[in-house]
């Protein structure tokens, strides 16, 4: 036994570079835990892509395919359908599709590859919802100035028969157009675009 | 005598190992609490006992229950039919959910009521608003399990709702999912929170909520703290021992609430699709939502601010606010006096507009959208934000009443209280028991009573 003083400024560096230290390390350990969250090889690897016929797809017609565990339709829309894209444009958030996610070539006013057929993600940008195909003119729900398209029954979201959003909904963008190709006039391939990106 | 000596010994070898005595003397038989505790302050133990309804029914659903994508369904139909008693142990689970927040939304509004979440109680109020979030968050879990139409898409909207967060929200719902859509690897790690992260986090803020309430000492109807009167001996003269008096008082509400509890689970376990909703008696189908999606009846205040505002983060930001502006409550109202019954005619009127909002809101999230409903929880949904921005101005200032010096009744007596509203209520209960039929009722009744004292009592009148 000394009666000599603590030296507490060594305490309070050595207190201070374990404590640093110990966060650290247990940073490092939690790390595993978070990253295992995330989706497996397994689940990354399930993203392949997927062929679909359109010779049987007739005018008006959808068809709803799995693509990555999501619903995607691919449509094919009338000649009258066509022209009321042009006429609901002041009413659409988005309507050059400038904020919106689509492959390259479907950049234009029909949001597609080909004018008639439609390939869209059947996800709501709002929260996930499939939205409903609604073609008709003016349904009693909808209102009289309802030109078709799609609604999403979970929130009101409403999108044109382009998949693109109307103003005042709460859908911040157009819906998704999905990466895709046509292998010939009949054979579609999603999940790819052309040339493989 | 001599079992007596034995035990005796026995709890004073227990006692020098494990504080049992003192445990007992402190928050038991030695906790005074107030003596004027009415029926909303019921709520608390109830809550409890639902805790542990729902924790013994969910270790025993587990038992039969499988996490996969491809199974939970089937496994949850399996318990329905064909585990013994299996639909008994199911619908005590998913009532219970229900009433667990019946009992904790009562709860809240006793504490708003009397002001209970004031100095020196933030604590107790901030443990208590964890307790709620991490209910919201059990409950949501849980509600996957069955992997129904509903539990499918409630997941896929309610994850979505990270996503709306900037820069990290892809991200973050990406990690909550496990996968690109709501799949197997959600359903199986939702299990995993639900039967035993999110549960013991629970239990351990209800021993923080019950311990800071120890502390601090209960509030009551009249807002007056009951430590600054004690006795000669250091106890409260308004306070009386938790256990026998409230303990007693506690075991008749529970067997009035297990008569609700009753009722639901054998004659209507799904409330007509309020408790358990029709849509989810389909099997999870990522292909098709169902043509009307609504949250569970206890979600859909919040799920209705989310929808009233045309803008997704805002929408997501707008709910997010409304859960916490409630856990800012104690710094927000300034007002010294806690009780509704000496606070100012402001503060009466904007906390019953308040509840009509939140009712409203929780209405309105059960319907479709339409042009009329989202006006409404538009409408709804300022009121329910202004209560809480209005309150720091108005509370600063407040003309309160005098408060008593002592301790006043459970429930102030309807000739001891004044106001138009009141003469109005005495007026018209006046004039229902003036008339005939009402007489009549009565001397039938009081007629009933008198012959079933007569059969059953010991000592005759």
């Amino acid at each position: 036994m000394t009666d000599q003083s603590v030296d507490t400024s060594k305490r309070w560096f050595l207190t201070k570079t374990a404590s640093v230290m110990g966060a650290l390390g247990t940073a490092l350990a939690a790390a595993p835990f978070v990253a295992s969250l995330q989706p497996s090889l397994k689940a990354q690897a399930a993203g392949a892509p997927i062929e679909v016929d359109l010779s049987k797809l007739e005018s008006g017609q959808k068809i709803t395919v799995m693509w990555r565990g999501k619903p995607v339709w691919v449509l094919r829309r009338s000649s009258e359908a066509l022209k009321s894209l042009g006429r609901v444009e002041d009413k659409l958030r988005d309507p050059g599709s400038d904020e919106s996610d689509q492959p390259p070539g479907a950049k234009n006013e029909t949001r597609s590859l080909k004018p008639e057929i439609l390939v869209a993600l059947a996800v709501c940008t709002h929260l996930g919802c499939a939205p409903t195909y609604r073609p008709e003119l003016a349904p009693a729900d909808l209102g009289p100035d309802w030109m078709g398209g799609f609604f999403c029954p979970c929130h009101g979201s409403r999108f044109d028969l382009a998949g693109r959003v109307y103003k005042g909904v709460p859908a911040p963008k157009n819906l998704d157009i999905p990466p895709h190709h046509y292998l010939s006039d009949t054979r579609l391939l999603i999940g790819l675009n052309e040339g493989g990106a | 005598m001599m079992s007596g000596e034995k035990s005796n010994t026995v709890l004073a070898w227990l006692d020098e190992r494990l504080p049992v005595t003192s445990f007992w003397k402190e928050h038991l038989a030695g906790y005074y609490a107030p003596k004027n505790f009415n029926f909303l302050y019921f709520f608390g133990s109830l809550a409890l006992l639902v805790l542990v309804i729902q924790i013994v029914t969910g270790i025993f659903l587990a038992m039969h229950y499988k996490p996969d994508a491809n199974l939970a369904f089937d496994s949850v139909e399996y318990i329905m039919r064909d585990v013994s008693w299996g639909w008994l142990i199911r619908y005590m689970h998913s009532t219970g959910a229900s009433l667990f927040f019946v009992v904790v939304y009562l709860h809240m509004f006793r504490g708003l009521f009397y002001g209970s979440f004031k100095k020196p109680r933030e604590l107790v109020w901030l443990f208590g608003m964890f307790i709620f979030l991490l209910l919201m968050a059990e409950a949501f879990m849980g509600y996957l399990l069955p992997w129904g139409q509903m539990s499918y898409w409630g997941a896929q909207v309610i994850i979505s709702l990270f996503g709306a967060i900037p820069v990290v929200g892809e991200q973050l719902a990406l990690l909550i999912r496990g996968d690109y859509v709501v799949a197997d690897a959600t359903l199986n790690r939702f299990f995993a929170l639900h039967v035993s992260a999110i549960p013991l986090a629970l239990l351990g803020l209800v021993v923080f909520h019950l311990a800071a309430l120890h502390t601090v000492g209960s509030n009551n109807p009249d807002g007056v703290e009951i430590k600054s009167d004690k006795d000669e001996n250091g106890i409260p003269r308004d306070g009386i021992p938790l256990h026998p008096y409230y303990t007693v008082k506690d075991l008749f509400v529970v067997s009035v609430f297990l008569l609700v509890f009753s009722f639901i689970i054998f004659y209507t376990p799904e409330v007509g699709g309020y408790f358990l909703e029709h849509p989810n008696f389909e099997p999870a189908n990522p292909m098709k939502t169902p043509e009307h999606i609504a949250p569970v009846w206890y979600f859909t205040p919040f799920y209705s601010i989310l929808r009233a505002i045309p803008d997704k983060l805002g929408g997501v930001v707008a709910m997010g606010a409304s859960i916490a502006v409630l856990f800012l409550l104690p710094w927000l109202d300034r007002c010294p006096v806690k009780s509704i019954r000496y606070r100012s005619r402001t503060f009466k009127l904007s906390l019953v507009l308040l509840v009509v909002a939140f009712i409203g809101l929780g209405i309105l999230g059960t319907k479709p959208v339409t042009v009329t409903t989202t006006l409404l929880a538009r409408l709804f949904s300022g009121i329910y934000f202004l209560f809480f921005i209005a309150l720091p101005f108005y509370s600063r200032a407040e003309k309160t009443l005098p408060l008593p010096e002592r301790l006043r009744a459970p429930v102030i007596p309807l000739a001891e209280r004044h106001g138009l509203l009141w003469d109005c209520i005495r007026y018209l209960l006046q004039g229902v028991q003036s008339c005939e039929a009402y007489r009549r009722a009565e001397a039938e009744v009081s007629g009933l009573c008198q012959k079933l004292k007569q059969t059953c009592c010991k000592s005759k009148p």
